[in-house]
Order: structure tokens, then sequence, then C-alpha cells
């Protein structure tokens, strides 16, 4: 906006929305526009602040968006369109809602005295995306934009994060108010917990060091608590064994000694033993998903359980806990540190050497050996081998599936932030709007998407995205052929009968990156692996297709079968 | 176990639907719901009964609390509380001994006969919804056209109250 209305000026509901985002420091916006959203798009259009990303899918704006909320410390922000726009949308806004993405969507809406009349491009965007968002609103007057606006970020982005959208009929766009952004926001009927209970802290603490065999299970809400520096002090301070979730997977440092590796269904031996047998469970920013838990009957039988979380809705939702404390986790963390250093009591450091002597005779199973003297490529190998490379500091994304198991076990992650994959929902198609994302929020670093041939024809269309604001992302295309995730179910559960988890006809990749614009390259041998991501990683400003052909059969180990308990894994 | 849940939300479209939606989508029991506007025409009230475990109420009562549209809640059971039910029922009463009979159902239930026509009554009755089974029961001779229940309304006994 060049010329800055004077504030008693009244201005468009276009404009409102511009000056809203700038209000809320958005510099970046993910979008594809049509009919509802013209004038929005017209108001973008008139201002040099924020950039907005064309992308080819509305699916794809979503999950760039979140790609670019998960690998920084900012809300992702879509614009899309109404009816099929937003419908496209869902699918990122149901994969936000189960990680906690902190999300903003903008959906435009026919004109209000159209609503309810099966209008053109209309759908009730409110009623399809209730289910999965953490809020929603309809905004029905110009007067109310502002106002809603502020609420949407403060609401996706406090307490518990998740997506929020906001549907703005045409008309809503069009009409004029005086603009004036709310400093203070409150809601009565939204008080999010930020301390925990220092009763209850002091009760976990004291728990904590009674143990003989503790165990420090995390996710994601650490990352999203930004509490990653936290709980490493913390876990260091007490020197127990610490496992991570799918989700929180770089809030502590991989390359550590004291890290078990990740646990659950293809989790570590050491960590899935650690969790059965431990008897003092320090439950930190999780949710006990059942991709964890196992078999809830026989989920961690001789543990007392401490549980941090920021929702009180995930205390004792899967498991009951002894010790439930509600409140931000660095918060919370913090108190828990002070409160170890006023205390007298110790840790047991006779039962903890005994119990790392425990781990350590379970870890020295290798549980993620694999024949490294195979003649045809093995996908944990090409992972090991980009880890190497971009010496453990590059931001990986992943699509769903074998190659994101392989990828959470291969990719050692020190630090938050940086891997990025879709864990609740298990979206397929993900990784590479994920990784556009991630490259906008970080245009020096390096940009890694992990995929497989399946996953990446998901949304492919967006290789054109990529050309167009020359992203330099390296794609890993574990090519197996294969669903392989589906293929090793059947494998394992149906007897082999590999009912369309085939992939036939798949297009010549090498071809299709290069029509995009790209380098694409096909990789057969073991041998070449190496040279192959080198040279990729050299290109600097190029986004180059790695197509690896590897081994069919290759399945993921360990494995906690459906209906098992975590010291029941299928080990190779 | 049977709980009686009673919220303060906001006065707003679509909070019916997010209440009930979450019902439905994690597979709650809704043995009825009520809703109105208060004194203060921002916020609705609304009685909730249901069932399950010990351990799902708790579920019920923390995503209920999540929902942004949900401002209060309290869970009437542990209280001393009042419940009420309101029934309408329309009996098909042709004869003078069946319309004599109904009339005296009613007033030994303490009901009120709010229409009358040439072949039927409305009788409508208060109380709590055992009390209207028992009603119900009682008109069994009796050709019954059309029962309408409120669904169940509560508030808490002495001190305890919903309020902001």
């Amino acid at each position: 906006m060049s010329e800055t209305p004077a504030s008693s000026t009244a201005i468009t509901g276009a404009e409102i929305f511009v000056r809203c985002l700038l209000e809320e420091g958005v510099d970046t916006l993910f979008g594809y526009p049509g009919g509802a959203v013209l004038h929005l798009y017209d108001a973008l259009y008139r201002q040099d602040k924020i950039a907005h990303i064309l992308v080819r899918h509305e699916q794809a704006a979503v999950h760039a968006a979140e790609g670019y909320a998960k690998s920084s410390d900012k809300c992702g922000v879509a614009l899309v369109t109404s009816g099929p726009g937003a419908t496209n949308a869902v699918t990122g806004i149901a994969d936000a809602y189960m990680d906690s993405v902190p999300l903003v969507v903008f959906s435009g809406q026919v004109p209000t005295s159209m609503i309810g009349n099966d209008a053109f491009q209309e759908v009730d965007t409110v009623g399809i995306t209730r289910p999965c968002v953490k809020h929603n609103f309809l905004v029905k007057d110009v007067k109310d934009l502002a106002l809603t606006i502020r609420k949407a970020f403060y609401v996706a982005t406090t307490g518990r994060p998740g997506p929020v959208v906001v549907d703005i009929p045409k008309d809503v766009t069009a009409d004029t108010c005086v603009f004036e952004y709310p400093k203070q926001i409150k809601m009565r009927s939204y008080n999010p917990t930020t301390r925990g209970h220092s009763g209850q802290i002091r009760k976990a603490l004291e728990m904590i060091l009674s143990a003989k065999k503790p165990m420090f299970y995390t996710g994601g809400g650490v990352i999203l608590g930004r509490a990653s520096d936290a709980l490493t002090e913390f876990t260091r301070r007490l020197g127990y064994p610490i496992t991570n979730t799918l989700m929180g997977l770089g809030a502590y440092p991989a390359s550590d000694p004291q890290f078990v590796g990740m646990l659950g269904m293809h989790g570590t031996y050491e960590a899935n033993m650690g969790m059965h047998y431990a008897d003092v469970l320090i439950a930190i920013g999780v949710r006990f998903d059942d991709r964890v838990t196992g078999n809830i009957e026989k989920f961690c039988p001789y543990a007392k359980i401490v549980h941090v979380d920021v929702d009180p809705a995930s205390i004792s939702k899967n498991v009951k806990v002894d010790v439930p404390i509600v409140g931000q986790v660095e918060p919370v963390l913090r108190d828990m540190i002070r409160e170890l250093d006023s205390m007298q009591q110790k840790p047991d450091a006779e039962a903890l050497a005994q119990w790392w002597q425990q781990i350590d005779e379970w870890r020295a199973k290798d549980c993620l050996k694999y024949d490294s003297a195979s003649p045809l490529i093995k996908p944990q190998y090409v992972v090991q081998k980009l880890w190497e490379l971009t010496e453990g500091d590059a931001f990986v994304t992943s699509d769903v599936g074998q190659h994101q198991m392989w990828a959470a076990q291969f990719y050692g992650f020190d630090k938050p932030n940086r891997w990025i994959n879709s864990g609740g929902l298990g979206t397929m198609g993900v990784g590479l709007p994920f990784a556009m994302g991630t490259q906008f929020a970080h245009p020096e670093a390096t940009v890694a998407c992990v995929t497989g041939e399946a996953s990446i024809q998901m949304c492919i269309q967006e290789l054109s995205t990529c050309l167009q604001y020359q992203l330099p992302l390296k794609i890993l295309n574990l090519n197996n052929r294969y669903l392989g995730m589906v293929r090793q179910w059947q494998e394992f559960f149906y007897q082999g009968r590999y009912a369309m988890s085939y992939m036939e006809a798949l297009p010549d990749f090498v071809k299709l990156a290069e029509s995009y614009g790209h380098v694409g390259m096909q990789i057969t041998e073991p041998g070449d692996v190496e040279g192959a991501i080198r040279e990729a990683l050299a290109l600097k400003g190029r986004l180059v297709f790695m197509d690896f052909i590897t081994d069919q059969s290759e399945n993921v180990y360990p494995m906690i079968p459906a209906g098992a308990g975590q010291n029941e894994m299928i080990l190779l | 176990m049977r709980h009686i849940l009673s919220l303060l939300l906001e006065n707003e479209s679509g909070a019916l639907s997010r209440v009930s939606g979450l019902f439905s989508a994690r597979g709650y029991n809704i043995e009825s719901l009520t809703v109105a506007p208060t004194d203060d025409p921002s916020l609705s009230r609304m009685t909730i009964v249901t069932s399950g475990s010990e351990e799902i109420i708790e579920q019920i009562t923390k995503q209920l609390n999540k929902l942004i549209d949900v401002v209060r809640l309290i869970d009437l059971t542990p209280h001393r509380h009042i419940e009420r039910e309101m029934l309408l029922v329309k009996v098909k009463v042709t004869e003078a001994a069946a319309r004599e009979e109904v009339k005296r159902l009613a007033d030994i239930f303490r009901g009120n006969i709010v229409d009358v026509s040439q072949e039927t009554y409305v009788i409508e009755l208060t109380g709590h919804g055992s009390k209207l089974d028992a009603f119900l029961e009682a008109l069994q001779p009796f050709p019954i056209r059309e029962v309408v229940r409120s669904g169940v309304m509560g508030i808490a006994r002495g001190e305890i109250a919903l309020h902001l």
C-alpha cells in the first residue's frame, strides 16, 4: 500500500486483509486465485511487502504453508478461493490439525446474499472444515474482519497450535470501513495455560528422581513449544536415556549418547525395550499415539508416568498417567530444572549405571542393520549418505511410507525444526510442498525431500512452482516400484497378496524433471549413490531430482505389528 | 454412567454444530441436548445428557472445554442438582369416559390440559424424565397421537452456579 490511508478513512475489506497480514508480520503466503478472492488478489497486487507464492494446486498451498511454519517459528498462511479451492485445501488443513501446525487459511466465499443458494463455486467451508480445525470463522461483515483475523492468528499460534480457517465472502472484501487493528486480544472462552502447577512439578521431580529405570519420551510438543534447549539441559542433568517420537526428532540431539533413537512401530529395539521395562516414564509434549504405544493394554506395564502437555485433553486420553502437568513445555522444563537444583535428592547413580548397561545390551543388537553388501541400492544407504554429505545439517522433508521411516531412522537430526513430515494424518504428497515452504523460510539452506515414486506423484505438479521461484530443492526419490509400506504389510499379514501395491506405468522421472526445467538423474548402482548426491548438492541454484532405483524387497525394521506390545518387535 | 453436563457457550452460529459434531466425530453418546439463549444474549446455555465410563466423561469434558465457543462447563452429576424435562402429548379422547379418565390422570401427575378439540387433548407435563415416562405409561390405554419431549435441563442446588 503506497498510500497509507489515514486512520479515519474507510478502506475495502481486501485492503484491510492486507493491512492485517502486515500487522501480523506475514511476509509470505501461499495461494491460488479464483473468482471469490479477486478483490483480495487485487489488493495483494497493489502492495510489495508480502510475497504471494503461486502454487499449482490448493492442497500444496496449505502443505507449503505448513512446511514454512514447521521449519521456522512463524505462522503459515494460505489463501484459496471458494468451493473447489477450499475443498482442495482440506487435506492440508487436516494434516495441520493432526500435527498441531500453526496455520491461518483464508478462503474466499460467495457473496453473503448468495450463501445457501448453491451458488457457483459455493461450498460450506466452515462446515466442511469444522472437524479438522482448531477454530474457524465466517466473516459476515467487513466491520468484523480485522478483529476476526487478529483472533485467527492468536488462536492458531497460542496454546496447542493448530489451523484456523477464515472464510470471507466476496462482498465483505469489497465493502469498506475504517481500519483499526486491535492491539490487545482477549477471548473469554480461550485462555491457554502457560505455567505448570508448582505442586505437580515437585511431585513429578520426586518421582523422576526415585527412578531406577527412567525413560524420557518426548514429542512434537517440545519442538512446537521451542523447548529443545530446556529439554536437552534437563535430560543431560539427569543422565537418563531419551527417545523421541517421529514428530519429536531433533528436539534432542540424535548424536548424543543419551539418545536411544525413535520409538514406536518402527522405532529402535533399545527405545522400545527401554519403554517397556521403564519404571518411570517422563512424557513431554507427546500424545500417546497408537503408532507409539502399540497395544495399549501392553504399554509400559511397569512405569509410573509423568506427562507434561499444553493440551489438557491430551492427558490421560489413551493412557492413564500418574502425575499430569498442564502447561507450556518450555516454562515447565525451566521450572523443573530450577526445582532440581534446589533439591537434595540426586538420581540413583548405581541403578542408573545398571539400566544403561541393560540399554547398551539392547543397543548391541544393532537393530537398524541392513545388507550393506547388496548389489542393489538399499534405501537406508541413500539416507545415510545424504546425512553424511550434508553433515546432518540439512532440512529434510519426507512423504509417507517406508522412505519416511528410513529417513527418520537414518538421518540423525541434531536440531529441532529440521525434520518436516506428516506424522498424524500420514498424508502422501506432502514432501515436495513441505520442502517448498521450508526453502522459502530458509532460502540459503539445503532442503532435501526424501520421497518415493508413489508419494511424489501426488503433488508432482509443484515442480512447476519450483521452477517459477527457482527453488534449489534436492529430491531423493527412493524408487522401489511399490507402495512400499502397503507391500510390506501385504507380505507380512496377507501372505504376499500384493493387491494394488505395485506401481506400474511410472513416468521417466529424469525426463519429467527435465521437462519442468530441472536436473534429473537416475541412479541404479550402489557405487553411484554418493557421487550423485555430491553432484546434486554442488548444483547450488538448481532443483535436482535423483531417481534412485532401490531394492524392491526391502522392509522397514524393527516393526511392532498391530496389536503387539513394545517388546514384541519383528527384527531383521 | 449417566452424566448431565451444563455449558455456557457463545451464542454464535455454528456453536451448536461444533458441540454436536464433537460428539459424533468422537463417538460419544448424546441422550438429550437442549440449548437456548440466556439472560445475557451473547451466551447460550446448553444441557447435555450423556453416558460413558469415568474416563470417557473426563475426555468429553476436556474436549468440550477445548472448543473455542465453550465458555464454561460444569458436570452437574456429582453435585446436588435439579433436572427437569417438559412433555407435550396429544391423546385421542372421543368417549366421555375417556375424557374423564385422561383428565383425572393429568391431574394426578400435575399436568395441564393446554388444548382441547372435539377428539383430542394436548397435555403439558413437567418433571424428572422418569415421571414423564410414568405418565406416558399410564396413558397407554388411550391412543397417543403425538409426543414431544424437550430434553433435560439442569441446574445445581445451592451456591454452585454456572456463570461468567
